[in-house]
């Protein structure tokens, strides 16, 4: 049995086995929704809950200190990318008030084994990384818009995610207690 | 391995996902399937370059060190069968169940993390070509027994 283990890549197969699971949820919601701005929206969402969990894990693991500009937000996004899902966006396109920014993507893990049909160009395939993104920034105050300029899995060089810093969010009444 | 979080948050979305969109009954078809395709496509990458298995107890063999060390990152505790398609498998600290307190109160939430991986296993051995049913059973967190019966006909 020795032998048969050592022929895994263990890295490689957790990244193959989050990207088929990912896509298994993705037909699934295609299947359960008519309408494929849903199945974005519901992708989001999820990226949206995730992205609040992991910011814990992510500031636990670096002990990375509060960002006082965009520059070092947009260098802690890369940082995390580079953790979680072993790859690594390059920044750029820079806003000239520096307050929007770009994450390129050469390859995207997630949609390593997809190809999207004629009917579905309206899918955000990864929409679950802007989720992820403005949800984990929300923890820490960041109130950012997050959106795709340009998606491989629609015929573009490269994955474009453009951020987008909307405020700084304060500390305020939890909802329903004024 | 950094992405196991990463699996870890996206599991526990899904099951989420998959116990609102029904929210009259706990319905975890819709679960179970989704680990079943994923299963079904997983073992197609992971079975590439292996030589092909001898006999239905070498398949479930592969299935509990290989596929359940990558998977869960361990390998199961025990292997049990009667030699007539039963099989039974058991993990002592299943990797969905560990992060649940191990009080009896959380018991009846139990089902819901374990749907995903009854389709795992059960997709995986389908596209192995073996056809079975498999459910799931715990007593005490976080160890889970698999009963996996395999459908002759």
């Amino acid at each position: 049995m020795s032998r048969q283990t050592s022929r895994f890549d263990a890295k490689k197969v957790n990244a193959e086995f989050l990207t088929l699971t990912y896509g298994a949820l993705v037909t699934q919601m295609l299947r359960d929704f008519e309408n494929v701005e849903d199945v974005n929206k519901q992708l989001e969402r999820i990226g949206y809950n995730m992205g609040m969990r992991l910011i814990e894990d992510f500031l636990a693991r670096t002990q990375a200190p509060r960002c006082l500009e965009m520059r070092e937000t947009a260098d802690r996004i890369q940082q995390a990318f580079r953790i979680y899902l072993n790859v690594q966006p390059s920044i750029s396109n820079w806003s000239p008030a520096l307050d929007e920014f770009s994450l390129i993507f050469d390859s995207n893990p997630l949609t390593e084994f997809v190809e999207l049909p004629q009917d579905l160009t309206n899918l955000r395939y990864s929409s679950i990384f802007s989720g992820c993104i403005r949800g984990a920034l929300e923890m820490v105050q960041l109130e950012v818009q997050c959106w795709f300029a340009q998606d491989q899995l629609k015929g573009d060089n490269v994955t474009e995610l453009r951020v987008k810093f909307i405020r700084r969010l304060e500390d305020a009444i939890p909802a329903g207690e004024d | 391995m950094c992405e196991d979080i990463v699996f870890d948050c996206l599991h526990a979305e899904i099951v989420n996902y998959c116990i609102a969109s029904n929210n009259k009954h706990v319905d975890l078809s819709t679960l179970e399937y989704i680990g079943f395709t994923t299963g079904y496509r997983l073992i197609e990458r992971l079975t590439r370059d292996a030589p092909r298995f001898k006999d239905e107890l070498e398949t479930m063999k592969f299935i509990c060190t290989d596929f359940w060390t990558l998977i869960y990152k361990k390998q199961v505790d025990n292997l049990r069968t009667n030699n007539h398609g039963t099989y039974v498998v058991q993990d002592k600290a299943f990797r969905f169940l560990t992060r649940i307190s191990t009080g009896s109160q959380q018991l009846e939430h139990a089902p819901k993390f374990v749907a995903f991986t009854c389709g795992l296993v059960r997709g995986a051995l389908s596209n192995l070509g073996i056809n079975s049913t498999v459910t799931a059973e715990v007593q005490s967190i976080p160890a889970c027994k698999f009963h996996i019966e395999v459908n002759r006909n």
